[in-house]
């Protein structure tokens, strides 16, 4: 029992030290790992070309489903982002989802 | 308790909000920097110092708080702000100069050389201010790059005056607008590349530079090299980097940073107007609003009682001058004024340093504020716009004797 809670105890302190490191900032571009969900690869391939991705949780904190769809739109619009509508769809889906703030 | 993370990062705390003090963010406090979602760090662009982080491409990176308790802030720590990814280093031995348009009379073509050897060389003391610095502290919450208060910083910016180009250049009568386009470009072709227009008379103003040199070495690769525009009292989103091109125009420029970017709410702001952009909703953002920041302390920290301990700072408007700085620490009933340091201009900031009372132990609400000579101070409740612009909110700082 003693020796189990030693070893429970060790993973523990493994597993936090894992996510100590996973919360570290990345210091390159190429670090930033979005959630893993439906979506990510379709919003990763289009919203990467003009931008790193870290714009993405710096504003999950001002985000809802209404502010991705304008900021969606803007893209598009705006920027020229090379978006369908069934794209903007799921990148919709996948933003609203991971990245707003309630 | 602020972390030692979070006051490496500039996190100062506290900004008024509706009169009522609230924490900048609630995260900040005890989150440090990875409060949220982890996307800050100190990073260095080459040829830089580590600076906070905000994205990597375009890159955007702001100033610690540290550096900017300099009376200039240093060229590597000067904060580093594009809206497109595509930045190339110019060569600076190739680089021109154009000068054309509809209202100009004789189009130019301008080396570096040139400019030094056939122009008087001048230098302004000057803010730099990014239009959304402090947006994320802006409440309600605004999207776009959630700066904190390092989108700032001054410095000595050496070069030629744009007046005496366009006077080179003629500038017809029928002249409305100045149109400035740098090296830097979008990814893709449907993206607007980023240009700017100035009314004319901004332009001809005599203390607006195109600038070769900040205190006193060639402008850094990030912040516009080899000359950029530098259009003091107004926010830098005017201050067009890696300048090429310069266009003088009878009619108002129609370009998306102009009309659809960079715009308040038409009326809800002081500062002068700029009419020939002008719609019945929106207007383009000009000048910096008079606006402060704390750099001696961040709220939270413990002071030792009978220590002494001095409260120091910058101040800053849009040229008019700093007429006062005051401190209240009875929740804005009384007010004392602080020491204003040496005057270096005035579209430089002003520091201010006030005596912080330690005789006794117990929790220290320090409010301050600063007024324009332009008649006006940082107010007590931010004026909500849409893009987060001119956070200006007296500053508030709660700090522990012990």
């Amino acid at each position: 029992m003693r020796r189990h809670r030693g070893l429970l105890g060790a993973a523990v302190i493994a597993l936090g030290a894992g996510s100590v490191l996973a919360d570290q900032p990345p210091r390159d571009e190429s670090g930033i790992q979005l959630q893993a969900a439906p979506g990510r690869e379709l919003t990763v391939s289009h919203c990467a070309i003009c931008h790193s991705l870290d714009y993405i949780p710096m504003n999950a904190p001002v985000m809802d489903a209404g502010a991705w769809k304008k900021s969606i739109q803007k893209m598009r619009e705006r920027f020229g982002a090379p978006l369908t509508d069934e794209e903007a769809a799921q990148v919709l889906g996948y933003l609203s989802s991971n990245y707003s703030h309630h | 308790m602020i972390t030692r993370r979070g006051a490496a990062l500039g996190l100062t705390g506290y900004w008024l909000a509706g009169g009522v003090p609230v924490p900048a963010r609630a995260g900040d406090l005890t989150e440090g920097a990875t409060g949220r979602g982890g996307t800050e760090a100190l990073i260095a662009l080459p040829g830089k110092k580590p600076l906070i982080k905000r994205s990597f491409r375009p890159p955007n990176y702001e100033t610690p708080l540290a550096d900017l308790a300099r009376a200039f802030t240093a060229n590597e720590a000067f904060f580093v702000r594009y809206h497109l990814a595509v930045i190339p280093e110019v060569d600076v031995g190739a680089w021109r100069l154009r000068v054309g348009g509809k209202s100009t009379q004789h189009p130019l073509v301008l080396s570096l050389a040139d400019l030094r050897r056939d122009f008087k060389q001048v230098s302004i003391a000057a803010v730099g201010q990014c239009s959304g610095n402090r947006r994320g502290l802006f409440m309600p919450r605004a999207p776009g790059v959630q700066w904190t208060s390092g989108a700032t910083g001054n410095a000595l910016w050496s070069g030629v005056r744009l007046r005496d180009i366009l006077q080179r250049a003629g500038v017809g009568a029928d002249a409305l607008e100045v149109v400035f386009d740098g090296a830097d470009s979008p990814v893709l072709s449907s993206t607007p590349d980023y240009l700017k227009s100035l009314p004319v008379d901004r332009a001809l103003d005599e203390s607006t530079l195109v600038a070769l040199e900040m205190n006193g070495r060639p402008l850094p690769h990030w912040n516009g090299a080899p000359a950029r525009l530098v259009v003091p009292g107004w926010t830098a989103t005017y201050w067009m980097k890696h300048l090429t091109e310069i266009r003088i125009e009878p009619t108002p420029f129609d370009g998306f940073w102009m009309k659809g970017a960079y715009r308040i709410p038409t009326g809800a702001f002081p500062g002068r107007r700029f009419t020939s952009q002008e719609n019945a909703d929106t207007t383009p953002i000009t000048e910096i609003l008079v606006n402060s920041l704390i750099t001696s302390h961040v709220s939270g920290e413990r002071l030792h009682r009978g220590a002494s301990a001095e409260l120091v700072g910058k101040a800053w408007d849009n040229g008019a001058g700093i007429e006062r700085v005051e401190v209240s620490t009875d929740g804005q009933r009384s007010w004392r004024e602080a020491t204003l340091g040496r005057d270096l201009g005035r579209f430089a900031w002003r520091e201010f340093r006030w005596k912080i009372d330690t005789s006794s132990a117990g929790i220290v609400h320090i409010t301050t504020r600063a007024r324009s000579r332009n008649g006006t101070s940082q107010p007590d409740k931010l004026t909500p716009n849409p893009s987060g612009y001119h956070h200006n909110l007296m500053q508030e700082l709660v700090l522990e004797v012990a």
